[in-house]
């Protein structure tokens, strides 16, 4: 088990795109547990993608069991994440190991289904809502190239203009 | 230790205030750093960090000619200041009503009572002239607890006949 270091934003790794997982090796196991002890070594920190630790494969792992008043379903490990359906809008406050000091109001929506294998390789649907599907979008964004400052509303926005920027240059990198 | 200052400036709104300002203190080789700029009333207001190597002297000469111009006045502090020192709220408030003088000190007064540490304040007017509506968005930090400021607005709500909402503030960091 191990630490691994966060890549922080401007690093431009954290806009590319990761691809999915299609070997189950005893490689990713040891990866997952490591991607875990990761973010468990943040306090407060509920979830973590593998492209934060510059690893561009399509793995979530996302955990709110210790803030009781969400609902949720326990320490979750989301392999090639697809959102199959989203209902309702919720505005919520963000903030992003990758993004240190600052936090922002993000737009997600407030319930979605999704599909995903677990950590085992085994196919799995969820409904998900609330607290726990806001964690679970921000992840998933990350498989994407996209960070929660890509999603900014409201007066305090200041950072569209520079992401815009970013978002030319990831094309410039294919 | 970094020469930072607090420029505090105001003046009737007009475009190109933002750049004519910060190209001055660029020009002096000024780092900006966190800022509020905003309109109030026809006015453009502005509070901003600057990091620069010259002295408060020097700076204050160079910003008056272009300040002149544009018909502005504004005021220096040499500030003991830094970046990455946000604090983080966990409570926004929002109160509205019939505009009526005294609302802010007594609601803030009741607010400070009960335990709030304010972190940003934006308040508005609105309605029609002849019957003013006053909106303010309050973040912060609950240093006593929800229920302690949730009873205070309740008490300020049936006083002074406004609306007064507290909503918990749960940062997602992921």
């Amino acid at each position: 088990m191990a630490v691994l270091d966060i890549l922080v934003y401007p690093d431009k790794r954290l806009t590319q795109v990761s691809r999915p997982v299609d070997e189950f090796s005893k490689d990713i196991k040891i990866f997952i547990k490591d991607l875990e002890e990761t973010f468990r070594s943040y306090p407060g920190c509920v979830g973590i993608a593998a492209p934060q630790v510059g690893r561009f494969e399509r793995i979530v792992l996302v955990d709110i069991s210790h803030k009781p008043q969400h609902n949720n379903h326990g320490f979750l490990v989301l392999i090639n994440p697809k959102i199959t359906s989203c209902e309702g809008n919720s505005l919520g406050r963000e903030g992003c190991l990758s993004v240190p000091d600052y936090t922002g109001k993000v737009e997600r929506a407030k319930s979605i289904t999704l599909e995903a294998l677990n950590g085992n390789g085994d196919k799995q649907e969820l409904k998900i809502s609330g607290y726990e599907a806001r964690a679970v979008q921000h992840e998933i964004d990350h498989l994407d190239g996209k960070l929660f400052i890509d999603r900014l509303v409201g007066r305090r926005n200041s950072l569209n203009k520079r992401i815009e920027l970013s978002t030319d240059l990831k094309n410039d990198n294919g | 230790m970094k020469n930072w200052l607090m420029l505090t400036l105001v003046g009737k709104d007009r475009p190109g205030i933002v750049s004519e300002v910060s190209r001055v203190l660029f020009d002096m080789k000024g780092n900006l750093g966190e800022a509020s700029m905003t309109r109030l009333g026809g006015n453009f207001t502005i509070m901003l960090m600057v990091c620069i190597p010259e002295n408060i002297i020097t700076v204050k000469e160079k910003l008056r000619p272009v300040c002149d111009k544009l018909g502005l006045s504004f005021h220096l502090d040499e500030i003991e200041a830094g970046l990455h020192q946000h604090i983080e709220p966990d409570v926004r408030i929002s109160i509205h009503g019939a505009d009526e003088p005294g609302i802010v000190a007594l609601a803030t007064d009741a607010l400070s009572e009960a335990g709030l540490n304010i972190l940003n304040l934006e308040s508005d007017v609105g309605g029609y002239p002849e019957s003013p509506v006053y909106v303010m968005h309050i973040e912060g930090v609950a240093s006593d607890g929800f229920d302690t400021l949730d009873k205070a607005l309740q008490v300020l709500a049936r006083e002074k006949g406004v609306v007064a909402r507290m909503t918990p503030i749960d940062t997602m960091v992921g």
